[in-house]
């Protein structure tokens, strides 16, 4: 009867943890005016395929991979565009050879033809 | 439109239920195993609880884009805090604020420049309410046709809500606006991640900063602004496009030059005629994004939901436009052949949800749902032929609901 009681009790504990550790990540911390919030981790894991290092070490810097797999599929030249844009506009360290690859990569994974 | 939302049980657990939901469905990132499907191509989204919010739609995650799933707007008329949807641009986003701290910096063509707290916003200035749409200018993008490259929201990129705060005329009167002031140009807290990149700013016309409706709102619905709506005081631009209502607003800067940033002068253009429209591959003259368009939805049933033949239906539904008021909502049950007039609910104030009423007795078939608004200086929504411009923005669309009864 006690050990089941001990059961019982440790089970609800356990339950009581998880749902205050949920509850301290959905909410925010706050003490003395000062609020903090932790955010969930990215999604900043590109799938495989050709040039996937590059546009892994290039693209995520700024941006989670997200980005990239919601758009409507786009042509290869839409995707050139949105790179050029990265480089040029956004100031993404990309050099002049690093469009085509990873133009490539990307219309592996979000293309569609002309 | 063949394809549903579908939802996960997750997301109808909205209401006093939700809280345990969002926490159950928040425990570790495995088991929120919730999604929905947006009715448009690359258009599943996971059901993600971020900090103070419940399970929101989720577009990217950095930085972080939450859409609001449609249900919510028949809750109320107010979106609530937990619900409502979220925009960053830069990855570097606050996540730790300290209110006592906290200054915005007004200065440029002013007499006294000043550091304003949270706390002098409160005290010395005649606080303001006002009910107020908030809609991101790319709200609805996922349904152009031709796509078009961007934040792919449906329509969940929207909230009302009563904000309070100071209005900006109010502290620019305080501070002395000196003559030859053109624009005031504001940015907020977040920053890039590479110094290359611009970082956010805009900018809004001196008149349109000395209107009394612009605020720096602290409170959004009687409580704290959720942080990642922009805590503790963003600017609220009523009837303009959301890209304007700079969160965490640290830079009040009155200048004398129209601003030429990259966020004004290249992102958030609009074509120049009337329509905001041009054809793909067509470059046109652009002027920067600016009032809302009219807009209305239904909120109770959606598309593809049965009901009950014989039985009087209730159809509830918002409609909205850039300030001048809600003139007339249509609505019609047949996709447009006939229209007769809704039922025009309680007003909140011009920038505000306007809800609407219809009612009618289906019989066994097929119906189409639709709600026309217009405005009253004669705006409308669209009947067919969408707005197209390249940057997807001010679709205005009537918008269709099939239902069947039995």
């Amino acid at each position: 009867m006690r050990k089941r009681l001990l059961f019982l009790v440790s089970v609800l504990c356990g339950c009581l943890c998880l749902v205050l550790l949920a509850v301290a990540v959905t909410r925010a911390a706050t003490a003395s005016g000062v609020t903090t919030i932790t955010l969930p981790p990215p999604n900043n894991a590109f799938k495989p395929g050709p040039n996937a290092a590059l546009a892994q070490a290039k693209c995520v810097i700024c941006h989670s991979a997200d980005y990239v797999y919601t758009q409507p599929p786009l042509t290869k030249k839409q995707w050139t565009a949105e790179v050029t844009k990265m480089q040029k506009t956004y100031g993404a360290p990309l050099s002049d050879d690093d469009i085509a690859p990873l133009v490539e990569y990307l219309m592996s994974q979000n293309g569609k033809p002309d | 439109m063949s394809e549903l939302p579908r939802i996960g049980r997750g997301a109808f657990l909205i209401g006093a239920a939700a809280a345990s939901a969002s926490i159950a469905a928040h425990a570790p990132a495995a088991l929120a195993a919730d999604s929905v499907d947006l009715p448009f191509e690359n258009g599943s989204r996971p059901l993600i609880a971020y900090p103070q919010k419940r399970p929101l739609i989720l577009l990217t995650s950095r930085p972080v884009q939450l859409e609001t799933p449609f249900g919510v707007f028949n809750e109320g008329v107010m979106t609530p805090n937990d619900a409502f949807f979220v925009r960053w641009h830069l990855a570097g986003v606050p996540t730790t604020i300290d209110v006592n701290t906290f200054r915005i910096n007004v200065h440029g063509l002013v007499d006294s420049a000043r550091q304003l707290s949270v706390a002098d916003l409160k005290t010395e200035f005649e606080p303001v309410e006002i009910a107020a749409v908030c809609q991101c200018s790319g709200n609805s993008r996922g349904f152009f046709s031709p796509r078009v490259p961007g934040g792919e929201w449906a329509n969940g990129a929207m909230g009302n809500a009563l904000w309070k705060g100071a209005r900006l005329r109010d502290v620019l009167t305080k501070a002395g606006v000196k003559d030859g002031a053109v624009q005031v140009r504001v940015n907020g807290a977040e920053t890039p991640v590479l110094s290359a990149t611009p970082p956010f700013i805009k900018a809004i016309d001196i008149d349109l900063a000395m209107s009394p409706d612009v605020i720096l709102a602290y409170s959004m619905n009687g409580a704290d602004l959720p942080v990642l709506n922009g805590y503790p005081v963003r600017l609220v631009v009523p009837g303009y496009f959301a890209t304007y209502w700079v969160k965490m607003l640290t830079n009040v800067e009155v200048i004398g030059e129209p601003d030429q940033n990259f966020w004004m002068k290249t992102a958030y253009r609009i074509p120049a005629d009337p329509c905001g429209c041009q054809k793909p591959g067509e470059t046109v003259k652009t002027v920067p994004i600016n009032r809302l368009t009219v807009r209305s939805f239904v909120t109770n049933i959606r598309d593809g939901a049965r009901v009950q033949a014989g039985k009087p239906l209730v159809v509830n539904g918002i409609a909205f436009d850039s300030g001048y008021g809600i003139e007339q909502v249509l609505f019609s049950n047949d996709g447009g052949q006939h229209w007769s007039p809704a039922a025009l609910g309680k007003d909140y104030g011009p920038y505000s949800f306007r809800p609407w009423q219809a009612r009618f007795t289906p019989h066994a078939g097929s119906y189409a749902l639709a709600s026309l608004a217009m405005n009253t200086i004669g705006q409308a929504q669209r009947l067919d032929n969408p707005v197209w411009n390249a940057g997807g923005y001010l679709r205005n669309i009537v918008e269709t609901i099939r239902v069947s009864a039995a």
